[in-house]
């Protein structure tokens, strides 16, 4: 378990494990942006001082064994169902932290029902859900999110949206609900865009934590080995054809949610 | 406490709260829709958590995600509910968290109708979702007994981290009878969760609760661990009731309501002079096959009935290993076998065996 290494007693730590994560070598490809958003999410629950009454529920996805790398109780839902599993234990047990990690296929598509519910019960939940627009742990198949004209081994013709319908947008369609708190886009192709994105992640999770409802982080991220690019070439893809077409920003902040933000 | 008039569903619903019931998750199908209008009712006057769900696919998975945190917790369902619920079933299995089910089963297949049924013997007993395992199937003839096996399922749930589901046809829960409701037992406060549970890891190594294990080795050790708990639970768990057996050479097996028909079958054919019995499975899994299997070797023939086309049926001949003739009686789509049908098939058996 993982808290860094030996620091000898005259140096000052700059940058270590957070510590809700462990130092266990992760399964993800290299150029892979989970690594990033795990990071991110650890800190923000290092910083909240919120480890060890939080919960987290991984998805079925690239992401299946994120219970491994995080230093925290979890447990593994079956594929779109983690929205409904963490309600079940937010409901009985209110004063843990539950979140959510789930990719498209697991929530823009196989979980669309328990996502969208649990938004609108305003379920006091965190989501993080990453969009890469591909199912990666299956080789790249085309996702709820493909852009159309992807190209994806099960869209060998690139996505025909007479045939395979559009891309869609979650953070649009769960910021609608009244019971959704805070709904955002972000993405973590650049250094600027990484720490938005952190900003945003402790935003929900604060807003889980003052009670307020549905929190979720909806973050673009980039899938290199399935895509058919490099780790670089996969982020200049990302920007220049995600980003236009999922536009990055809030779609939902509740009036109690902009008086939080103004605390902070 | 005093004997008092209840509808079975309702009772079902009062037992579980009575049992420490700490959450509920359900959607309504009929003929059992009165639990969870029961319990909407109940568990919030007692502080207690009822959800409604949008699907009982999203039921299951939040009584999973409740029992992971170490809550007691169960849903109900009808038939074609439970069907979409196997998911759940098998990823509580593996992960070996303790949960409650009912089904008031339904005809099927398909939407079928809301008439009482037994047709889902084989999806409770032999695939209640992919892979390995069985839950304990446990199956009330009575709302006394209903109430009764609320409280053990829990019980068993608990002392073995499994899926426990009680099984009975939809009449059950519409009727009415006499029935004692036991104490209030007090609910296990969330500072009493077991230590697997998933509470945060507050001064301890992070609880990890899951079904998925990607080396072959890995799950077939947790598969030889499941088996074996499997059977413990069989040696230990079985449980059935027999009527006018001692004497008996022709042996009804009937389980729930048929069962209890076939009392009165028993008692009509025993005014006729013939020397029937009656051997009432409790637990369908476990199967009381041991005890099939002695009278087997003593009685002339034996007579299953159910609400079903011969599912347990199956299991009976199993126990009964050809020592001795069986014959099946079922009825299908929702019809009930009455006593003026199957005494017949009785005397049939009396005068070919």
């Amino acid at each position: 378990m993982a808290t860094g290494q030996d620091i000898p007693p005259d140096m000052e730590p700059v940058y270590q494990y957070p510590e809700s994560l462990t130092s266990r070598f992760t399964h993800y490809c290299p150029g892979c942006t989970h690594g990033v958003i795990h990071r991110l999410i650890a800190e923000v629950i290092d910083e909240l001082g919120i480890r060890e009454r939080t919960v987290g529920v991984a998805p079925v996805g690239c992401a299946v064994l994120a219970y491994d790398y995080f230093n925290l109780d979890f447990c593994e839902a079956a594929h779109g169902r983690a929205p409904a599993m963490a309600t079940g234990i937010k409901r009985v047990s209110p004063d843990t932290v539950v979140f959510t990690y789930q990719g498209d296929g697991d929530l823009a598509a196989i979980g669309t029902a328990e996502i969208i519910h649990a938004a609108n019960r305003g379920e006091l939940i965190t989501t993080i859900f990453v969009n890469n627009a591909i199912y990666g742990m299956t080789g790249g198949q085309m996702a709820p999110t493909t852009l159309p004209g992807q190209v994806t081994t099960s869209s060998p013709g690139g996505r025909d949206v007479r045939m395979a319908g559009w891309p869609i947008k979650m953070a649009e369609l769960i910021g609608v609900l009244p019971g959704a708190a805070y709904v955002t886009r972000q993405a973590v192709l650049d250094v600027p865009g990484i720490r938005r994105a952190k900003q945003a992640i402790r935003l929900a999770f604060r807003v889980q934590l003052a009670g307020l409802g549905f929190s979720m982080v909806e973050i673009l991220s980039t899938c290199n080995t399935n895509w058919g690019l490099s780790p670089l070439e996969a982020l200049e893809w990302a920007k220049a054809h995600m980003v236009p077409y999922y536009p990055l920003g809030d779609t939902k902040v509740a009036d109690a949610v902009r008086a939080l933000m103004e605390q902070a | 406490m005093a004997r008092e008039l209840w509808e079975g569903n309702m009772a079902i619903a009062e037992a579980a709260v009575r049992a420490g019931l700490e959450a509920f998750f359900g959607y309504p199908i009929t003929p059992q829709t009165e639990i969870l209008e029961y319990l909407s009712r109940r568990l919030p006057e007692l502080g207690r958590v009822f959800l409604q769900a949008e699907s009982e696919v999203a039921s299951i998975n939040m009584v999973y995600g409740a029992a992971c945190a170490g809550a007691r917790v169960m849903t109900s369902s009808s038939s074609p509910g439970i069907s979409l619920m196997q998911e759940g079933f098998s990823y509580i299995a593996c992960s070996e968290v303790p949960a409650v089910v009912v089904n008031l089963m339904r005809g099927g297949p398909g939407l079928g109708n809301v008439a009482p049924s037994q047709g889902d013997y084989f999806q409770a007993v032999k695939m209640a979702g992919h892979g390995d395992f069985h839950p304990i199937v446990l199956a009330p003839g009575s709302i006394q007994e209903a109430i009764d096996l609320t409280i053990l399922a829990f019980d068993l749930a608990d002392r073995y981290r499994t899926l426990a589901m009680i099984v009975a046809d939809g009449s059950l829960g519409q009727m009415m009878e006499p029935a004692e409701m036991p104490p209030m037992r007090p609910v296990r406060p969330p500072g009493e969760r077991p230590p697997w549970a998933l509470t945060g890891a507050r001064g301890r190594l992070p609880n990890v609760i899951t079904s998925l294990y990607l080396a072959e080795e890995d799950l077939e050790q947790v598969n030889l661990r499941l088996q074996a708990k499997l059977r413990r639970i069989a040696a230990n768990e079985v449980r059935w009731k027999e009527y006018a057996t001692d004497d008996a050479e022709l042996l009804i097996v009937a389980f729930g309501t048929v069962g209890r028909i076939c009392q009165t079958v028993v008692r009509e054919a025993r005014a006729k002079g013939l020397k029937a019995g009656l051997l009432r499975p409790v637990t369908l899994w476990p199967f009381p096959s041991t005890r099939i299997a002695e009278l087997a070797a003593r009685v002339r023939g034996m007579l299953v009935v159910e609400m079903n086309a011969g599912q347990m049926l199956e299991d009976v001949r199993l126990a009964v290993e050809a020592r001795c003739p069986v014959r099946f009686y079922g009825r299908l789509g929702g019809m009930i076998p009455l006593p003026d049908e199957i005494l017949p098939q009785l005397e049939a058996m009396d005068a070919e065996v």
